[in-house]
């Protein structure tokens, strides 16, 4: 087969928020740049992002990077890198700013700077003081503003996209350099290689591994997907995020942000249940702290409906001006799809999944990194990538964070790797294209096969019942065995639509051979980790008075890495070493 | 809900299979948890993989699943499938280009997005902190900053479907005036003179269709209007 190849500087797989940030890098910088993106870059899923975008900026009242740092490690669980957590929460303020120099339309205080709104586990003075105003929000629609900001300062720097192409493998040399990516055009069929200096993955989650999920349809985890067949391990993919509110039965998002304003949490008999749980931050306690008191209540009855399976989000006391002015969002999504309006009658909500911590393990200036080593030529950023910066549970707004700062870091990397390379490229081996090939030609010519559809669905329902909220041990064990064995099925699917032509058939088949990679690496890496950390909680690892919360940092206290060759799993250390403050030193973690 | 049968009439169109589009009768059992067309879409796919159309967030804020339903033009995430007239017919948005089945080619309506400058421009050196910007000078982009792009609006409006090349369109001018009114935005004449054209702004015709379609709720006949005025003022 004969395929076309273009040369670049650098490659950007992702035009969401982390992809696009780090093009405005390059593009400004004038080195000849491609952006991939499988959908017109603001269909993106950071343009569903709700809730804000945290940075000390301090416009409400006083605040300090050395707090936000405090909240994130502790938010983390300490299983984040406190050099990465440094560098992000320091860089919070400078790159908010630029943003807003970008164009994005911040809603704004009276004296017109930055508004900032509430969020949980943002708090002033090292845990000590009161909650601080830090996520900075346009508003409930902090991500759509976000994204076409970014996107349109890249129309201002001539950046060139690739729309509707979906990359299909990562290209490497003999010597493990990275020297691209092979990309399929949707429109036409037909594949091109993208030849590069450096290439960056910004392919965002995977939140579609689970039946229940906030996540888009393309969030499909296909950057995992392409690094777990390139060899490059996957980190800490045991650890993910069920948000406390998306609409029952839906799965869409209801932000933190309306916990924010004021909204509370009720059971069945109209309790605020979470002052049991969390005395201090009730309602805005961490994530992973909401979620399981949520699920507790439900499981002991006291969940509201016929069914007792969800609880209600009441924001029916706040003056129904803040609701029309600050969650405008909300109140539409309530009626859309919960049949509800938020003004008159309270939101049914439930823990649904929503971010993967884990990803391609990398360090502060987005090289990815296996064995203590840069991979030349390979880079990370956003929600794909593993600082890690959110170790076992991300704090609401830090994502948003995360995508300006080191996609921004990605780009100045990549700069500099760019010109410190000699202009002689190695060949791209054919093997590597082969690799591709045979993986299409498999798929065009299965007969008898299992069905995407079916398959994606086992898969979702094993996954939601085997590593949820709670997890079991017997039900993690028994998980492995499962979704190995769906692997096998997806290793056989089938597609009916051979056209060349804008075949979704082909890409829904190809992302689950993407989902598929992500989630037997959170299986394998749940059912191995028996301690309770952050958003990983076991039946076999409870509370005791010798590891409060389940936590063991005796054994525990590193990253795991789950390699596709044989489902192996490595540990790293936890860097607790910031870069230029004392640690942040390790604690029982309370709200 | 209970589990009900919905029809559809939908355009197929494969150009690398078929020699000519054509309307396919076909019909599908939803579970009481169906409420939107997008949920019955992504269903009959599963019964038939071939069928293509775009989406992604399912919730109204990517502008993906945009086409022609019933006659009208709308997101498929964001209409309840319960209040449509059985078959339910799908079409491809009118007046672009369609490249399979209810996937059209945007190309045209992003051009003209494109042409009218879609980024802030402000010359003067930046602050190190933001641009101050009042609560009441930040309103006046409420209308207009939250449009995803779904091209609803353009491809109901008589004047883009007759000169896609030379009408900016509803959302391009919606575009348009979100940079006008916005405060830190230095190029209001230029940005005038831009659209001061025979075609580019004047072919629109307050017909409102686009006004109509808009899944959120924006009005681009009305910011239409504003650019209007904002010429008329300068020209005395
Ligand atoms: C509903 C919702 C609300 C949220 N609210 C907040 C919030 O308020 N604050 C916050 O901080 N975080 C929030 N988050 C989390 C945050 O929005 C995401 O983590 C973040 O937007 C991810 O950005 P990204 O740039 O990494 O990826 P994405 O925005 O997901 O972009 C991924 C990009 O990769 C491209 N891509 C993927 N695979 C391929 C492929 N194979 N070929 C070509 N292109 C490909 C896609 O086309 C896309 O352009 C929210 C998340 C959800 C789901
Ligand atoms: S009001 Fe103007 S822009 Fe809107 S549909 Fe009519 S002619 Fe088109
Ligand atoms: S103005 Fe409305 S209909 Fe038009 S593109 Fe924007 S969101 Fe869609
Ligand atoms: S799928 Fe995103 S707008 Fe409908």
């Amino acid at each position: 087969m004969n395929i076309a190849k273009r040369n670049f500087d650098a490659v950007i797989v992702g035009a969401g928020g982390a992809g696009m940030r780090a093009a405005v890098g390059l593009a400004e910088s004038g080195l000849k740049t491609a952006v991939i993106s499988k959908v017109f870059p603001t269909r993106s899923h950071t343009v569903a992002a709700q809730g804000g975008v945290s940075a000390s900026l301090g416009n409400s009242e006083p605040d300090d990077w050395r707090w936000h740092m405090y909240d994130t490690v502790k938010g983390s669980d300490w299983l984040g890198d406190q050099d990465a957590i440094e560098f992000m929460c320091k860089q919070a303020p400078e790159v908010v700013i630029e943003l807003e120099h970008y164009g994005m339309p911040f809603d704004r205080t009276d004296d017109g700077k930055i508004y900032q709104r509430p969020f949980g586990g943002h708090i002033s003075n090292f845990g000590e003081g009161k909650p601080v105003r830090r996520a900075c929000a346009a508003a409930d629609r902090t991500g759509h503003a976000m994204l076409h900001a970014l996107y349109q300062r890249n129309v201002r720097a001539n950046t060139q996209f690739f729309v509707e192409w979906l990359a299909l493998d990562l290209l490497r040399a003999a010597d493990g350099r990275v020297l691209g990516v092979i990309a399929m055009e949707l429109e036409s069929g037909e594949l091109t290689l993208f030849q590069a200096k450096a290439t960056l993955f910004a392919t965002g989650g995977a939140g579609r591994i689970y039946h229940s999920s906030t996540n888009a349809f393309i969030n499909t985890g296909d950057g995992l997907g392409m690094a777990a067949r390139a060899g490059i391990p996957l980190e800490d993919m045991e650890f993910w995020q069920f948000h406390p509110t998306g609409v029952a039965g839906a799965g869409v998002l209801i932000t933190e942000g309306v916990r924010g304003e004021g909204g509370i949490l009720r059971n069945a008999s109209g309790e605020r249940f979470m002052e049991r749980y969390a005395p201090n931050a009730k309602d805005l306690a961490s994530r992973d702290v909401v979620s399981r008191a949520m699920v507790t209540e439900i499981n002991e009855g006291r969940g509201c409906g016929p069914n007792r399976d969800h609880v209600l989000l009441d924001i029916t006391h706040l003056d129904p001006n803040i609701i029309m002015t600050r969650l405008p969002g909300i109140r539409e999504i309530s009626i859309q799809f919960a049949g509800t309006d938020p003004i008159k009658a309270p939101i049914p909500v439930v823990p649904t999944c929503h971010y993967q911590m884990g990803g391609i393990p990398t360090n502060y200036n987005a090289e990815v990194v296996v064995h203590g080593e840069a991979v030349p030529g390979f880079y990370a950023a956003g929600e794909c990538a593993c600082a890690s910066v959110h170790g076992a549970n991300r704090l609401g707004t830090n994502s948003l964070l995360d995508l300006l700062v080191f996609g921004k870091s990605a780009s100045q990397s990549m700069i500099e790797y760019i010109r410190r390379l000699p202009a002689a490229q190695p060949e791209i081996p054919q093997a590597e294209i082969d690799r591709t090939l045979a993986r299409l030609a498999r798929l065009d010519g299965q007969k008898e096969g299992a069905d995407v559809h079916e398959t994606r669905l086992a898969m979702q329902r094993t996954m939601q019942n085997h590593a949820g909220v709670f997890r079991f041990k017997e039900m993690l064990a028994q998980g492995v065995g499962k979704i190995l064995a769906i692997a096998e099925d997806v290793a056989q699917i089938q597609i009916r639509d051979k056209s060349k032509v804008w075949n979704t058939a082909r890409m829904e088949a190809l992302e689950l051979e993407n989902l598929i990679e992500v989630a037997k690496a959170t299986m394998v890496s749940a059912n191995a980790r028996t301690e309770s950390r952050g958003a990983h909680v076991r039946d076999d690892a409870p509370d005791t008075p010798e590891h409060p919360d389940g936590r063991d940092d005796a054994s525990w206290l590193k990253h795991t890495l789950w390699y596709r060759d044989g489902n192996r799993l490595e540990y790293k250390p936890v860097t607790l070493k910031p870069l230029s403050v004392d640690s942040v030193p390790l604690k029982k973690r309370a709200y | 809900m209970a589990n009900r049968t919905i029809s559809f009439k939908i355009y197929r169109y494969d150009p690398d299979r078929d020699a000519k589009p054509y309307m396919q009768e076909l019909s599908i059992e939803l579970d009481p948890t169906d409420r939107k067309l997008l949920d019955a879409l992504v269903k009959l796919k599963a019964q038939d993989d071939s069928l293509a159309f775009r989406r992604s967030c399912r919730e109204g804020v990517c502008g993906s699943d945009a086409m022609n339903i019933n006659g009208k033009n709308g997101l498929a995430c964001l209409t309840d499938i319960d209040s449509l007239a059985q078959p339910v017919v799908l079409r491809p948005l009118p007046g672009l280009p369609v490249i399979r089945d209810l996937i059209v080619d945007m190309t045209q309506f992003f051009k003209q997005y494109h042409s009218i400058k879609p980024y802030v421009v402000n010359n003067t050196p930046a602050p190190e902190k933001e641009r101050l910007q009042s609560p009441e000078q930040r309103e006046e982009l409420n209308g207009l900053y939250e449009c995803i792009l779904c091209a609803c609006c353009s491809t109901s409006c008589p004047s883009f479907w007759w000169n896609p090349d030379k009408f900016v369109g509803p959302a391009g001018l919606l575009a348009a005036y979100r940079f006008i009114a916005d405060t830190r935005d230095e190029i209001t004449n230029e940005r005038l003179d831009n659209l001061e054209d025979p075609y580019r702004l004047f072919r629109c015709h307050t017909i409102m269709n686009c006004v109509d379609v808009c899944p959120k709720h924006l009005n681009p006949t009305k910011a239409i209007g504003k650019i209007k005025e904002l010429m008329l003022s300068r020209a005395v």
